[in-house]
């Protein structure tokens, strides 16, 4: 007798499918590890589009909206694709007070993006954090993953202008 | 674990650090990490290896050290006592172990700085450990004291005999509201309910705070031993730390924490050979202010939208699965340990009248030495900013100091001699909060600072009750309309009245307190509002008055 549910594979074949059907096991198929589970999709896939929230719903025997209504709840989870690189500016108080807003314009305006857009070319995501807790450190702004702290809005630029190749072009402009 | 056992790895390491002549500690915080520490970790090692000195020198990661400024910190301990070092590269690194290490004089040019001033007046009981013990290496923090306040309560202590401990100390949730723990503890203990949990709430998200991370990263053994305690004292078997998405490097270190405890039997089934039994569990957050609320807290655990709803029934009694939960902040987990072993009296010994024991605060803004710093409650707030904090760089004047985050007050310089502790600090219209505290000068307009905090909580509001959710956008509103100088008085009543709205209409402490910085920056700072109003002039030529409408000033 088999007493888990059973999930039919994902139809595309797509092999991250199986490691998502790895986490969801592990939480036993239980609806309170929802986050736990988004987490891991958002880890394999980049993003969560529909077709990976109806397979967890599917997965967890739980109504589309409720997964759909977490997913769209907690800011960690991204509805549309990410950059090839993120660019997180934290805006805490401290960084604030010491001028995270200037370094969030400077970027904006090189890039042509708004906080939370990602460039046309896919290259670069902006997104602002609330407070990434650096605050010793401030203005601080996260590359890819590495904090960098007591930043400028030249330095920032500097950063974002390697991977696209567009800041150092409108460090010039000014 | 036995109690044996416990012992023998006491004894063991501490052997292992007679034999040894230096101590070098590496601040392993995230905020040292970020500014270069593993590569000064790395040329050390380096160093004292090149130097032969491999033997007689423990090179090892440990707790923040406090002064987040001047990192990477490394701190040297000998026979010649305890120096610091600040800003420590390959170069300096080197530099180090050859002066010191080898010739046994500390480095002075390399020592950080004012020093004597920042660790004068604080008082370590949660951060005790930092600069002493390794937090992924277990063996250190036990030799250090960790679990023995476990093994003596749950060997020697009844659980209402522990709970009597923690009442008798006085301590307060340090969470920002400041509900006495032992009482909170004793409704749980009392509470029917088939199974309890025990929940550690590190979803640390007033911006410009970072107290519980630093606790975590540098000294996890200290909560989940609270906890422990905790659910000995309550009859829990379950527990979950609740810890944001943003701080990966805590989240890293717990993990490695409750592995090492499990292995060693600090955690799981038969702790200490009795029957007790403790797992413990994390749970990631996703990015969600409103889960500080507990009740949002737990509906994010069970894993829907985090939304608070209404109290009572409180966790203690209907919490998790609609079962008793006890829910204290890290800090407060980590106070315990202590308390246990030394004893509720001593703790109330230290503090003032309500407010006792010791607070942890992450000092940042416009202040000369940001950093992590431990102090007895009742400092004043000048000793903290001037002496601990070294005042306010570039020669400019204090305005103001914020605390409780997006639900405190800013306070100005007429109440810097204002003892810091829960009642003083609720006077003047601010909180205790978690324990941000950020320093701002004449540099910050203060009507901006209003707007930046409900800018904050307007975002953050989960929606749920019609006040926060549209009352943070009308308010949030009417602030933008001042800082742009096209309001007028009315619109200031409008802000008046509507904050009133706010406070006393909405479901959860968000949205309560989300008019806090307003009613405190109001109350303080009007002129620079009426500033705004009357002579459309920014006071501190932060806000761009004439810009085209619409815009967002910034600094």
């Amino acid at each position: 007798m088999n007493l888990t549910p059973q999930t039919p594979p994902h139809p595309s074949g797509d092999k991250r499918f199986k490691l998502l059907d790895v986490a969801i096991k592990r939480h036993q198929f239980r609806q309170d590890a929802l986050i736990e589970i988004l987490h891991t999709a958002q880890e394999l896939f980049g993003f969560l589009d529909d077709d990976v929230l109806i397979y967890v719903a599917r997965a967890l025997r739980a109504p589309l909206s409720r997964v759909y209504g977490v997913a769209t709840f907690y800011n960690f989870f991204s509805l549309k694709p990410k950059g090839e690189h993120t660019c997180v500016v934290c805006m805490g108080t401290a960084c604030y007070v010491k001028g995270a807003g200037a370094i969030l314009s400077a970027l904006e305006t090189a890039h042509g993006v708004r906080a939370g857009e990602t460039t046309l070319d896919g290259r670069l995501s902006l997104v602002t954090a609330r407070c990434v807790g650096a605050c010793g450190l401030a203005p601080a702004v996260v590359f890819d993953g590495e904090m960098v702290g007591k930043l400028t809005a030249e330095s920032a630029l500097e950063r974002t202008g390697a991977w696209t190749g567009r800041g150092e072009g409108a460090e010039g402009e000014r | 674990m036995s109690t044996e056992a416990r012992r023998e790895i006491v004894e063991k390491e501490r052997a292992e650090r007679e034999g040894r002549r230096w101590r070098v500690a590496v601040c392993s915080a995230a905020s040292c990490q970020s500014s270069g520490g593993q590569a000064a970790r790395k040329a050390l090692e380096a160093a004292v290896a090149d130097a032969g000195l491999k033997d007689e020198t423990d090179v090892f990661g440990t707790g923040c050290l406090g002064l987040c400024h001047a990192g990477p910190l490394v701190q040297v301990e000998g026979a010649s006592g305890c120096h610091l070092y600040e800003k420590v590269n390959g170069e300096k690194a080197a530099r180090i172990v050859r002066g010191h290490l080898e010739g046994g004089e500390p480095v002075g040019e390399l020592l950080a700085s004012g020093t004597a001033a920042f660790f004068d007046k604080q008082l370590r009981v949660v951060l005790e450990s930092s600069g002493r013990s390794d937090p992924e290496r277990i063996e250190t923090c036990v030799a250090e004291g960790a679990y023995e306040a476990l093994q003596s309560a749950v060997t020697e202590m009844a659980p209402v005999e522990v709970i009597h401990q923690v009442t008798e100390s006085g301590l307060r949730g340090r969470g920002g509201a400041g509900y006495p723990t032992g009482l909170k503890w004793s409704t749980v203990y009392k509470a029917k309910s088939q199974r309890k949990f025990v929940v550690c709430n590190a979803d640390e998200g007033d911006p410009g705070a970072f107290m519980d991370r630093s606790v975590l990263e540098g000294d996890p053994h200290r909560v989940l031993e609270g906890m422990a305690i905790a659910a000995w004292a309550v009859g829990a078997e379950q527990g979950y730390v609740y810890v944001r998405g943003e701080y990966p490097l805590a989240i890293s270190r717990l993990k490695t924490a409750i592995k090492q405890a499990e292995r060693l039997q600090f955690l799981g089934t038969r702790i200490f050979d009795t029957g007790f039994s403790f797992r413990v569990d994390i749970r990631i957050g996703a990015g969600a202010f409103v889960c500080g609320e507990e009740t949002a807290l737990m509906a994010s655990i069970e894993g829907r939208r985090g939304t608070p709803r209404p109290r009572p029934p409180y966790p203690a009694t209907a919490g998790l699965w609609g079962e008793a939960t006890l829910i204290n902040n890290v800090e407060t987990f980590a106070s315990v340990p202590a308390i246990v072993r030394r004893g509720g009296a001593w703790y109330a010994s230290i503090g003032t009248g309500k407010s006792k024991g010791t607070k942890v605060f992450a000092l940042a803004g416009k202040i000369a030495r940001t950093g992590l710093i431990e102090v007895p409650m009742g400092l004043t707030l000048r000793e903290i900013i001037f002496d601990i904090g070294g005042g306010i760089p570039g020669g400019r004047r204090f305005k103001a100091a914020q605390t409780g985050g997006p639900s405190g007050g800013c306070i100005p310089a007429e109440h810097l001699d204002l003892p810091v502790d829960y009642e003083s600090l609720a006077t003047v219209g601010s909180i205790m909060g978690s324990g941000g505290l950020i320093v701002m000068d004449e540099t910050s307009c203060m009507v901006d600072v209003a707007k930046y905090f409900v800018d904050f909580c307007r975002e953050e509001s989960c929606g749920k009750c019609v006040p926060c959710r549209a009352g943070t956008v009308q308010l949030h509103g009417l602030l933008d309309k001042i800082t742009r100088g096209e309001a007028s008085r009315a619109d200031l009543d409008l802000v008046e009245r509507l904050s009133d709205l706010l406070r006393d209409t909405s479901l959860c402490g968000l949205g309560q307190t989300a008019p806090n910085p307003v009613v405190s920056t109001l109350r303080f700072f009007r002129d620079e509002y009426l500033a705004h109003i009357d002579e459309r002039r920014c006071p501190a030529g932060v806000c761009r008055i004439g810009a085209s409408s619409g815009a967002e000033a910034r600094p």
